[in-house]
């Protein structure tokens, strides 16, 4: 190990790029035209000062890339990930193309946040593979862990606020930063454009601040061309599966600390199966903006200016971030774990809890599910020897496979020793199903298509195209804040989930119609239930804002109630999903309602009901479900 | 003249019979020289081969030129008034094109589109009047034409034009008509062609100081025209700047100003409709415009730089400071290479040794990289003195921006190579290889990045287009301004292997115009729009300008006989 880290490292650089060092990099952000301009836009106080403040800004955030802490970096990944993974999967042809695409144009690595393993494995692989070693966007809290920070701080990340708000010299600062690095190309530059850790594990709707600045040099020129690399990491198993889940149902994430990360290495001890890493095809900005913006429009303002971008420009952001995610989507792996997710929240909860699935049954669909997901284009991770015991036995934190059943693990002692109340044991399911539901959703991406499509035949019985287009459009509309939906491209989505689903059987494409054929059920009855607890938190929260009545409301006590209403329904029998009780789930909701002007925000926390809400189409619309 | 090339007929590149390259003639500085290192440059540039030839049809195939289509009418009274005319397929043929590519390159195959169906040599003002007054009456196309080096494609003849198109040379005027020594101004025929004016004005001491490229053949109505510039414009000015008072015939009669005032705040200067407007409002006949004293001394000079960045910054160091020299230009690498293909063989190894030398110094004691050094050459004018501490201010300011200093020869040899490089795309069309130059002005912030950009969008766009070598894509900066430059494009590729290389020659040009307009250069600096940048018009000075100038056209020319369709 030690050898490796100390071998001879020496990459091909981007060919334009000028030899620089980081305080090169930092007095070029300090000295430059735009800053300049906002530090005397900044009134209140003197220009010195502003100036101090701003490198002090920039101080907090710069990172202080250093092969010897590479090496260094190298050498503890190296180990740990030995500990953690039975093998870590590269696709080389992807590394290949990234390793030619780095010589011709400034390069953005973009990969998805599964887990807070992810932060530095792309470097670590480029730095086998003799590639220039990215600098990384990270969020502050990690610069404050004592030494860990300045070692990754070293190894290439540079560390960014998370509440910026409204500080204009902040934004002034970090967008010049990052715009210098993409302009002179000093190193790829690999950022998160899901903006934090997906707690759910499903993809996150992608934030365009990082965006906006990544792609701006080549809005104005100042770059011939910018490639995109998406990059999809896939776990069997993800380190931090209980912690999200407890999470999601409102007990607070542990504070980033060396201490911390020192106690969390008790995780060392489990098996986490293989890790996948998938670098995506290189994509121009060139092309994927040709035709779609204007450049021209920056003509008129002296580029070191800021300029507030015309919608054009900002709907492309948009819609490339979008793209990106999509794309991220496309190229991760689904394991055969995340197939059998899907099938177990299909069973009903008790069954799960109490005497067991069976295990017979339960493999025999996850053959049949492995099929449809290959029809579908998704791909898979298939090991052929026995994957579905093996599986399973990985994920006892989860289930537990015993004579012939399987079973859902439930943390905690038994029962009887400390009786919980009902309340307490719905959360204590809950976080077994909500692990369960994340696993789930890795695979999502690729039913939700002709799932959305089989929901609307479900709901609206109608065999014609234009009807079930509107519906599939609407409910498209809804969900936009939990799948990901490339802007502008329902059509194009339809149109997939028509050809999914006509070709692995379910239905038959006329001009016109859409009917189901009888060999067709099983799909669709599985591709509805996948989406039902969607629809039934939906419409549980859409339920309880119309019926509460309240037209004020604030975030602190929507949340609670909801928790509280989904609780009792739950007891009660009468809602059959545990998501609503995820944070994620609600927020989602209120920012799809948002979104459909249906609540609007009156201040931070406080939010107004529209009268969209109450008595409009959505609910009506939605009361169908 | 060549009728299927650029300029003189006794004036070509060839290989002889070694396989050296020679230019013929005794007209320029390189005229029968051998020049060794152009073989090697074409072959490894473009991948270009001896073997591989496309020769031009050697003489005009009369048979291919559609007959014309006379207006008898305009025809019988034309005569009676005793203007020459002529309807000669070879009169014809030379007056139905400038000097794009796919002009030139269709000639060169002997294909022939629509031409003018008369040609007419006015020989004065009061004949111009007469044949525009006959046009109006018959309703015949006129199209003037000067000198025939437009770039544009505005010499075209719009291919939906039913009226008989008369042609307009306006070659016979070509008189200075006085000279006013007290005012420092000439009055001139449009007609005169710049190397004319300049030897006339010079046999009376005097300059224009205009010297475009295209002086040898261009005429001064033309250059009123297009809004022309001239490569010393530093000391004497753009067209613009130059001209005092222009008379034009149009269809609605002659339009010119009452006094020669140096300056007047009587509304829109009507000048600027005339100047650019391309043909398309009537015949510039007479132009009064200012002459200087001949400079007393002149002196080239060229400095290297490291790289094009370093060299770039020097010159807006140079305008920021206001002290460019008559001319100051900055070649970029690919360019200067070329540059230095182009010297003649030298006769004394003491000469060869000195080069060495030289060539050692740069790039081995001073670390220049030779694949990414650059060359500003530089033109100095004026009264010895000055010039020598002019001289010297500018390299300094060079030096500060790690330029050293290379020599005049150098200098000099960068100008030579605008006259001749015209001749040398005649040379590549022999051999498969087809490129033109193309300009833009563009802010000092944006000189940088859109000499990358487009010289970028070049080459993939040649790739994407199938072209199976890399093609030549240089530029230099050709003039500074206090807000910005003039940069100057080649681009040339070798087309073997390609079905229909000027299509792919159009659809490059094309996409790197769009690239310049992306990166905030102008639409044309100094070549003008004509009919091949048209359709970028209205994006570049909006509807309301479009509507401005169509309103003046409206009003000036109703029936359309000034009908080459350039511009709107």
């Amino acid at each position: 190990d030690l050898g490796y880290a100390l071998r001879t490292f020496n990459p091909q650089p981007y060919k334009g790029a000028p030899s620089s060092s980081t305080s090169d990099l930092k007095k070029a952000v300090l000295e430059s035209q735009y800053l300049r301009y906002i530090i005397a836009l900044e009134t209140g106080s003197s220009v010195e000062k502003v100036r101090q403040e701003a490198r002090g800004i920039l101080e907090e955030m710069s990172h202080n890339l250093q092969l010897g802490f590479i090496r260094l970096m190298a050498y503890t990944v190296n180990k740990v990930f030995k500990r953690l993974f039975r093998s870590i999967y590269v696709n080389m042809e992807g590394l290949n193309m990234l390793q030619q695409a780095i010589q011709e144009s400034p390069v953005i690595l973009m990969p998805n946040h599964r887990s807070y393993v992810d932060f530095l494995i792309v470097s670590f692989i480029l730095f086998t593979y003799d590639i220039p070693i990215p600098v990384i966007a990270a969020g502050i809290p990690l610069a404050s862990m004592k030494v860990v920070g300045e070692i990754l701080r070293r190894s290439g990340a540079f560390f960014i606020r998370r509440a910026i708000g409204s500080d204009k010299l902040y934004w002034a600062v970090l967008s010049e930063y990052v715009r210098t690095i993409v302009r002179t190309g000093c190193a790829p530059l690999e950022f998160y454009v899901e903006g934090f850790r997906s707690r759910t594990l499903k993809s996150v709707v992608p934030k365009l601040g990082m965006m906006d600045m990544v792609l701006e040099p080549y809005f104005k020129g100042e770059v011939f061309d910018i490639t995109l690399v998406p990059i999809s990491i896939s776990y069997d198993r993800v380190v931090e599966e209980s912690l999200l889940a407890l999470e999601l149902l409102g007990v607070p994430k542990p504070k980033e600390s060396t201490t911390g990360l020192f106690k969390a290495s008790r995780v060392l001890q489990e098996d986490y199966g293989c890790m996948h890493v998938n670098f995506g095809r290189p994509l121009s900005v060139r092309q994927l903006c040709e035709g779609k913006i204007n450049r021209s429009e920056y003509n008129l303002i002296p580029r070191d200016l800021p300029q507030r971008p015309s919608t054009e420009i900002q709907d492309c952001v948009n819609w490339v971030a979008h793209l990106i995610v999509r794309t991220q989507e496309e190229g991760s792996l689904i394991s055969p774990w995340s197939l059998m997710a899907c099938l177990l929240l299909q069973a009903p909860i008790t069954t799960l809890t109490e005497e067991g699935l069976q295990w017979h049954g339960l493999t025999e669909k996850t053959l049949w599910l492995r099929k449809l997901v290959l029809d579908f284009r998704g791909r898979l991770n298939w090991p052929d020897s026995d994957v579905m015991s093996s599986t399973v036995a990985l994920h006892h934190s989860i289930v537990h496979h015993k004579a012939g059943r399987v079973c859902l693990v439930q943390d905690g002692d038994p029962a009887s020793q400390d009786p919980l109340s009902p309340e307490e044991g719905v959360m204590r399911t809950a976080a077994a199903v909500l692990m369960l539901v994340s696993y789930r959703n890795q695979a999502l991406h690729v039913f939700v298509r002709p799932g959305i499509l089989a929901t609307a035949i479900h709901i609206t019985k109608s065999t014609q195209k234009d009807e079930l287009f509107s519906f599939f459009c609407f409910l498209r509309d809804v969900f936009a804040n939990e799948f990901i939906f490339i802007p502008g491209r329902a059509s194009q989505d339809f149109a997939e989930a028509c050809s999914l689903l006509q070709k692995c059987g379910a239905v038959h494409m006329s001009e016109q119609e859409v009917t189901v054929l009888e060999t067709g059920l099983e799909v669709l009855s599985f591709l509805q239930k996948l989406l039902q607890p969607f629809l039934d938190s939906y419409q549980l929260i859409f339920r309880y804002l119309c019926e509460n009545g309240a037209h004020v409301f604030t975030e602190k006590q929507f949340l609670p109630a909801v928790q509280n209403l989904a609780t009792k329904l739950i007891l009660s029998g009468d809602l059959h999903t545990f998501e609503v009780l995820s944070s994620d789930t609600q927020k989602n909701v209120l920012s799809a309602l948002r979104r459909l002007e249906a609540v609007t925000k009156l201040r931070a926390g406080l939010y107004i009901t529209q009268k969209e809400l109450l008595g409009g189409s959505i609910p009506t619309r939605f009361s169908l479900c | 003249m060549k009728w299927n090339g650029w300029g003189y007929s006794d004036s070509k590149f060839l290989y002889n019979k070694k396989g050296q390259a020679e230019f013929t003639g005794k007209r320029y500085r390189l005229s029968g020289m051998i020049i060794p290192g152009l073989r090697e440059w074409m072959e490894s540039t473009f991948g270009a081969n001896l073997q591989h030839k496309t020769p031009a049809a050697p003489i005009l195939n009369s048979s291919a030129v559609q007959p014309p289509t006379l207006n008898e009418a305009f025809l019988k009274e034309l005569k009676s008034t005793g203007i020459p005319f002529s309807h000669d397929a070879e009169d014809r043929v030379f007056r139905s094109h400038g000097h794009c590519l796919h002009e030139i390159f269709a000639l060169r195959e002997g294909k022939i589109g629509r031409v003018p169906d008369l040609v007419v040599w006015p020989n004065c003002h009061n004949d111009v009047v007469k044949i525009v007054e006959l046009a109006c009456k018959h309703n015949v196309c006129l199209m003037p034409y000067g000198g025939g080096t437009s770039v544009s494609s505005a010499l075209e003849c719009p291919p939906e034009e039913t009226r008989s198109i008369v042609s307009l040379d306006t070659s016979q005027m070509n008189r200075i008509l006085w000279i006013d020594e007290k005012n420092l101004t000439a009055h001139v025929e449009a007609g005169i062609v710049g190397q004319d004016l300049e030897r006339l004005l010079n046999e009376s001491g005097y300059c224009t100081g205009h010297e475009p490229d295209s002086m040898e053949f261009s005429s001064l109505g033309g250059w009123v025209a297009t809004r022309a510039s001239g490569m010393k414009k530093n000391i004497y000015g753009n067209i613009e700047d130059l001209v005092v008072h222009i008379k034009m015939v149009t269809p609605q009669g002659v339009i010119e100003k009452s006094c020669q005032g140096p300056r007047m705040s009587t509304g829109p200067d009507v000048h600027h409709f005339i100047m650019g407007s391309e043909g398309t409002l009537g015949v510039v006949t007479e132009v009064t415009m200012k002459i200087r004293p001949m400079p007393e001394y002149q002196k080239y000079g060229s400095v290297v730089f490291p790289n094009f960045e370093m060299g770039v910054a020097c010159l807006r160091e140079v305008a920021r400071q206001r002290c460019a020299p008559a001319s100051i230009r900055l070649m970029d690498n690919e360019q200067f290479k070329f540059g230095h293909a182009l010297k003649p063989q030298v006769s004394s190894i003491f000469t060869s040794f000195l080069d060495g030398l030289k060539k050692f110094y740069i790039t081995k004691f001073k670390g220049f990289d030779p694949n990414r050094l650059c060359v500003a050459t530089l033109l100095f004018e004026g009264d010895r003195e000055k010039v020598l501490q002019h001289e010297k201010q500018v390299y300094d300011i060079a030096a500060k921006f790690g330029g050293l200093a290379a020599g005049e020869d150098n200098g000099q040899r960068g100008y030579m190579l605008t006259f001749v490089i015209a001749y040398l795309r005649d040379l590549g069309m022999d051999y498969y290889v087809i490129g033109e130059s193309f300009e833009t002005s563009v802010p000092w912030d944006r000189v940088l990045d859109i000499c990358r950009n487009v010289k970028a969008r070049i080459v993939r766009e040649c790739k994407d287009k199938g072209v199976q070598f890399p093609p030549l894509s240089t530029c230099r900066v050709t003039q500074t301004y206090d807000a910005g430059a003039c940069v100057y494009f080649y681009f040339a590729f070798n087309y073997r292997g390609l079905s229909d290389p000027v299509h792919v020659y159009e659809q490059v040009e094309h996409a790197a115009r769009e690239e310049i307009l992306a990166n905030g250069g102008s639409l044309s600096h100094h070549h003008g729009v004509g009919k091949l940048r048209k359709e970028w018009m209205r994006e570049t000075i909006s509807s309301v300008g479009m509507g401005m100038l169509k309103s003046v056209k409206d009003y000036v020319d109703p029936n359309n006989i000034f009908g080459n369709r350039n511009l709107l």
